[in-house]
């Protein structure tokens, strides 16, 4: 860790520095770590806004990062306070999520020494029509295996990208046609033509991981994965207390690495639920601004909100407003006579295009067919 | 040759001069931007004055501003250059009436026909052809609203501050220009063009900095009017509002209050030009239940020049 040493040299200092980076998950790569040592031999490091700002600029890239920049600023440069336990209490609360209530943290291993999964290899049919809250953990990978295999696809837009097309009448195409004229002795005689090309939309997930949904979570968040990872245009949140981003941690081709590092940066996991105020946020710093307009809107959660209604039926206009379509996906609506009696569920609903089931892999199936003929 | 600040505080002056007060953060990238001759990127909330600063620094630097305002689909034809097809085929017609056409052949004629005085040099080709002694400065604007394809070629033109035009050649400068790449974070840019780029997050205005921009934007708006406007504008950005005003709501706002000639802020008045700040009905909803009366206690408490 930044063990303080009197060091006067800024190139060292710098490198010093961006290790602590690193290990804060910042990404912090060789070249801004170069840009900086060049940034400070220009504003020299006997002044600690200089140094502040010559850092911040070339190594933060991102607004979420300058919390835990101005956190390894002040340990490293000023030595104060550590970074370190804040750190590892975010990681052991992400351990949960990938165990089963009484297991231990290492459920895989665990697995597959359990001779009941010889037993239920058989297959995905079985589990079909299961609820997620009644699944094992071996159950879940094979479950993640299916959600790899559903599609998802989404009806395309129309792109303002030009594309070349036989049909006549669409628009010129000026370049091809003057090229084509040059064998022609300068009339035009073959015309080209383009048109506007096509373009998947874009799908936003947000997942409701508080407590009442944790049975869900822990399937849902798979089968968002499998969305992230094999299509471009996704975008995943999760909404609890907070509201976080989790397509980079999604991202990734394997999904426990990409389930780990999004727990890590899921705090909330299991805690209460906000849903209006963490949709206010999602409206404000993304949604409305840009991710939502002609998107489709996929919300998988319960319903249940501690907040006020009011302020989740208002949140879910504005997202009406902006949005292509919004879907939202209840695993507690399978349940006999259920009816939407949590107030923010009935509060969201006159906002929403379709609501379907999520509680089993039949009903993801089906909510996989929503999405792409919506 | 391009210009290098020897000093922070030569550039806060700098823009000072020119109408633009930034705070130490945004000093400091700015001087690192030229000294490095590395493209500034800066992200932010609408309306902190991230245009307004590129076209501040090129009154400061007396440069020319080449402006690209990115959208969806934005591709070479609109950014780089084109070719200017109809004059190309007037062309081409008056080559075969005077009987040129027959004489030489067609890859004469394509030659010809593809110079430089048949190309339509767009922004970025423009930046970097600019044949000035002192280079224009570059402003990329909401980056984040174009494509993904777009912002690869992108970065290919901000690392070599080159292009090529295949039936010309290679335009390349070794006076590059001052390169602003601004985004409303509606998506993430790709970390590659970033990494390219020194990156600055924008925030609003501390309350003393914004009196200082209005005094010196609106210079008919007198210190008391100007500390209330800040104050109400502050007060307003504490209401959890859809749209919280940014800098240059105030300066609207500041305007729109010295043109009707209104010395101090009041109830009335805040109800009447609320439509200045906030662009949102349910806004206004809210700063009503809120409480204008609160508002305006707020800004006269901040108008006090002693407090």
């Amino acid at each position: 860790m930044a063990s303080f040493t009197v060091e006067s040299n800024p190139d060292r200092l710098a490198v010093g520095f961006a290790r602590v980076l690193r290990r804060l998950d910042i990404a912090t790569p060789l070249d801004s770590v170069l840009t900086f040592i060049n940034a400070l031999s220009l504003v020299g490091i006997e002044d600690r806004n200089s140094v502040y700002w010559a850092g911040r600029t070339t190594l933060v890239r991102r607004p979420e990062d300058i919390a835990m920049y101005d956190k390894a600023f002040n340990v490293f440069w000023e030595h104060r306070e550590s970074v370190e336990a804040d750190d590892e209490e975010q990681l052991k609360v992400t351990l949960a999520l990938d165990t089963e209530d009484e297991g231990s943290a290492d459920g895989n291993a665990d697995a597959s020494d359990d001779p009941t999964i010889t037993l239920r290899f058989s297959g995905v049919e079985t589990l079909r029509d299961k609820d997620f809250a009644d699944y094992s953990n071996d159950e879940m990978q094979q479950a993640q295996q299916f959600m790899q295999s559903l599609r998802l696809a989404g009806p395309p837009r129309p792109s303002l990208r030009m594309k070349p097309t036989r049909s006549r009448g669409k628009r010129p195409d000026m370049r091809a046609t003057v090229r084509a004229s040059l064998a022609a002795s300068g009339e035009p005689m073959r015309r080209h033509w383009v048109e506007k090309g096509d373009k998947p939309r874009r799908i936003v997930f947000l997942l409701d991981i508080s407590g009442s949904m944790e049975p869900y979570a822990r399937a849902l968040v798979r089968f968002v994965h499998a969305g992230v990872a094999g299509r471009q245009r996704v975008e995943a949140f999760t909404l609890g207390t907070r509201l976080t981003r989790i397509t980079r941690e999604l991202s990734s081709k394997d999904p426990d690495r990409a389930l780990r590092a999004a727990g890590e940066n899921v705090r909330d996991w299991s805690g209460g639920t906000r849903l209006g105020e963490t949709l206010r946020l999602f409206n404000n710093e993304w949604g409305v601004r840009g991710m939502a307009r002609g998107a489709i809107v996929v919300v998988l959660s319960d319903g249940w909100d501690r907040g006020d209604p009011i302020v989740l039926a208002e949140q879910m206009e504005r997202l009406h407003r902006v949005s292509f379509r919004i879907v939202w996906v209840n695993p507690l609506k399978v349940t006999p006579g259920y009816a939407p009696l949590a107030r923010g569920m009935a509060a969201a609903l006159p906002y929403v295009d379709d609501f379907v089931e999520g509680h089993s892999l039949d009903a993801l199936e089906q909510l996989t067919k929503v999405i792409n003929h919506a | 040759m391009s210009y290098e600040p020897k000093t922070t505080q030569e550039v806060a002056d700098g823009l000072a001069a020119h109408g633009y007060l930034a705070d130490e953060g945004l000093v400091t990238a700015v001087f690192l931007a030229l000294t490095l001759h590395r493209p500034l990127f800066l992200e932010g909330e609408a309306g902190v004055g991230k245009t307004e600063l590129a076209k501040s620094i090129a009154r400061w630097q007396n440069a020319e501003l080449i402006r690209l305002q990115c959208y969806e689909g934005i591709d070479a034809a609109q950014a780089v250059y084109d070719w200017d097809y109809s004059r190309q085929l007037l062309h081409l017609r008056a080559a075969e009436a005077s009987g040129e056409a027959a004489q030489s052949g067609t890859a004469e004629l394509e030659g010809q026909l593809y110079d430089e005085r048949f190309l339509l040099k767009r922004a970025l080709l423009r930046a970097i052809d600019h044949g000035h002694t002192t280079p224009p400065v570059l402003l990329i604007d909401e980056i984040d609203r174009a494509d993904d394809e777009f912002e690869a070629y992108l970065l290919e033109v901000l690392s070599d501050f080159q292009v090529t035009v295949p039936e010309i050649g290679t335009f390349r400068t070794d006076n590059p220009p001052i390169v602003i790449l601004t985004s409303n974070r509606t998506r993430d840019v790709h970390d590659a063009l970033k990494r390219r780029c020194l990156y600055h997050w924008v925030e609003h205005p501390s309350f003393d900095r914004e009196v200082e921009i209005v005094r010196m934007r609106v210079p008919e708006a007198s210190e008391v009017l100007a500390r209330q406007v800040a104050g109400a504008v502050e007060a307003l950005r504490a209401i959890n509002l859809y749209k919280p005003p940014g800098v240059a709501e105030t300066i609207d706002w500041a305007a729109a209050l010295g043109r009707l000639g209104i010395t101090e802020i009041d109830e009335t008045v805040l109800d009447r030009t609320l439509g200045t700040v906030l662009k949102y009905r349910e806004d206004h909803s809210r700063v009503r239940d809120h409480g204008i009366a609160g508002v305006v206690q707020q800004a006269f408490d901040r108008g006090l020049l002693h407090g």
